[in-house]
Parts: structure tokens; sequence; C-alpha cells
């Protein structure tokens, strides 16, 4: 019976899919700027787990090599966007995303 | 089949429910600090499902560089500008968002669900167009290693540039440009306060013959112009080492 529940890549790929829709989710309905960019990183991480189920599943480095490029980009981007979050939040700590107009000029 | 397949099934399904309800929480939490802390179980069983599908190298580069370095940065902004409050997710602020937002992320979901069962889960497309990811010799770093730093080799140097970048970036979106009243510097005030002695005496020199309107001309003006105020030339800067001893 539980061969029947033999784990095939599509598992992994569905998981992905899901994971991509919940930090969609997060990102927008949350208003905290930090807890949006915790939603982006979510996404990132959704993607790069179908990128290594692709890899596995064509058995190709292809996959597993942009997953360390794409997990350098992310972190180029948290350092960045920590630095405005940072901006933003000691203007008004209570700021949320629609505040980021403050940062203006 | 058998104690392999069961040990497959096990892992995939523990890690996977860790990953959701990790993300779950970074949606659903309340406090920033609960949801970077949901974040690293998400990061976590997704490193798990990396090492389930023979990705060893990238598992650890995971829980190091995500779990490792990104979460503690998230938790050093939080902590350090004090956003560890509870908010109010009870209200809305936009009326409609939230559905709007549920309805957009069932979507994407279900439509990527369905571009999959389209090809019935399976990846069309050449095999190991790249290069072979595992000949049965090599482990999966080497591998790795060796396309990155040949195919890839260009774009892995690029990626250098990207991160100085990012850190110069980060230096002047951060820096906080300080107003001249919030200067701590101590010589600074030292300094000030001469130059604040320095106008006092010469104010006090001059008023005794010029009205207060022509301060500052009357201190250029008056030490040749009148013998009196000899006296106080000298006593205005003895009085100012006293006070710098």
């Amino acid at each position: 019976m539980l061969a029947a529940l033999e784990v095939t890549p599509a598992w992994y790929l569905v998981l992905g899919a899901l994971l991509f829709g919940i930090g969609a989710v997060g990102l927008l309905v949350r208003r905290n700027p930090l807890v949006m960019f915790m939603c982006v990183e979510l996404m990132l991480n959704a993607v790069t787990l179908t990128f290594v189920t692709f890899s596995r599943m064509l058995n190709d480095v292809g996959g597993q090599s942009i997953v360390v490029f794409v997990l350098v980009v992310a972190a180029a981007e948290v350092v960045v966007g920590l630095a405005i979050i940072v901006a933003l939040l000691r203007k008004r700590p209570e700021a949320t995303a629609d505040d980021l107009a403050l940062l203006e000029g | 089949m058998g104690a392999r397949t069961d040990m497959e099934l096990f892992v995939f399904a523990v890690a996977a429910v860790v990953c959701l309800g990790g993300a779950i929480g970074v949606v659903a939490s309340r406090n920033p600090v609960h949801a970077a802390l949901s974040l690293v179980a998400t990061l976590f069983g997704i490193a798990v499902l990396f090492i389930a599908q023979e990705a060893n190298f990238l598992a650890a580069v995971q829980v190091i560089v995500y779990a490792g370095a990104i979460v503690v940065l998230f938790l050093f902004v939080i902590m350090f500008l004090g956003v560890d409050k509870a908010e109010n997710l009870r209200v809305e602020p936009l009326s409609g968002q939230r559905l709007a937002a549920g309805v957009l992320g069932v979507g994407v979901t279900a439509l990527v669900i369905a571009a999959l069962a389209n090809t019935s889960f399976e990846a069309t497309g050449v095999k190991s167009s790249v290069g072979e990811l595992s000949d049965g010799s090599r482990s999966d770093i080497s591998i790795l290693g060796e396309a990155l730093f040949t195919r890839y080799v260009f774009a892995f140097e690029i990626t250098s540039v990207l991160l100085v970048i990012a850190v110069v970036g980060a230096v002047l979106l951060a820096r906080h440009v300080r107003r001249a009243d919030e200067i701590v510097d101590a010589g600074q005030a030292e300094r000030a306060a001469e130059v604040e002695e320095r106008i006092a005496a010469a104010e006090a020199k001059a008023s005794g013959y010029r009205p207060p309107a022509h301060e500052f001309s009357a201190g250029v003006n008056g030490d040749d112009a009148d013998d009196g105020d000899a006296a106080d030339d000298d006593a205005a800067p003895a009085e100012t080492e006293g006070v710098k001893a």
C-alpha cells in the first residue's frame, strides 16, 4: 500500500508551487516591510527548490548552478533591501510599505 | 521498494510539513521576530529536501547562507530598530485586499500546478544539456564546482561585482547623516566653546564704546582705534586660557 505513495519529483514541484503561493499571498497581504521581505525570500526559496528538482529530473548540472547564483543575488538583495528598510524605519518606527515615500528627496 | 521508499516518504512528509508550517508562520505571525524564526524553519525544511534530492552542497550552503546569515541579518535589523512589537492583523487597512490577494495566490498556485500537470509532471526538454549532474563516481560538489569555474566562470566573477555594489549601496543608504547640533565629537564641542568665548570676549570689548548693532565691525576695528581697551585685550585671552586649562 505504501509502495503506491512513492515520492516522485512531482511532489517537490507541487510543494514548491504551494510555497510560492503562500509567499505571494504574504507579500500582498502584509504591510510590515520586514515581513514582506521575508515573503520574498520564501518565494525565492520555492523557486530554488523547483530548480533543484528539475536539475534532478533532467540529470543536469545547470539547475544546481543557477541555485548558487540565486543565493548570491538573494544575499545582495537582502543587504540593499534591509538598508532601505533601516533608513525608512529610522524615520518612523511604525512605518508600513505605504510610507516608503518618506524616503523621497 | 520497501524501506528506502518509506524512508523517502517519511523525510519528504516531515520536511514538507515543516516548510509549509513555517511559510504560514511567516505570513501569519503578528510579531516580526516570530516571522523570522518561522522563516528559519522553512529554510531548514528546504535544506532537508535538497539533501533528499542529493544536492548536498546546496543544502549546506542553504543552511549557512540563508538560515545563518540572511535570517540573522533580519533579526539584527528587527532588534536594532526595536520594531519587535506585535502588530494588529485583525484590521484590514485596504478593504478587499486580503480576498484579492488570496484569490491571486490560489490562482498563481493553481496555474503553476496546472502547467505541471499539463506535461504530466515530467520534465520536457533535453537531458543533461549543460552537463551530467551525476555520473556515479564524482560527488555533487565536484561536478557543481567544475561547472561554476569553467562554463559559468564569467557569471561567477560578475556576482562578486554585484556583491561589492550591494555593500556600497547598503552603506550609502543606511548611513545616518547627522545635523550639526547632533555631533558628539568632543574636540568639536571644545572648539565650539572656544569660538563662543572669543565672541563673548569681543562683545564685551565692543560693548564699551559701540552700539551693539555694530559689534562685529567694532571688534575688528576697535584694536587700534582706542587705547582704552588694551587692558581688555590682554585680559580676554588670559581668561580663555584659564578656562581651557
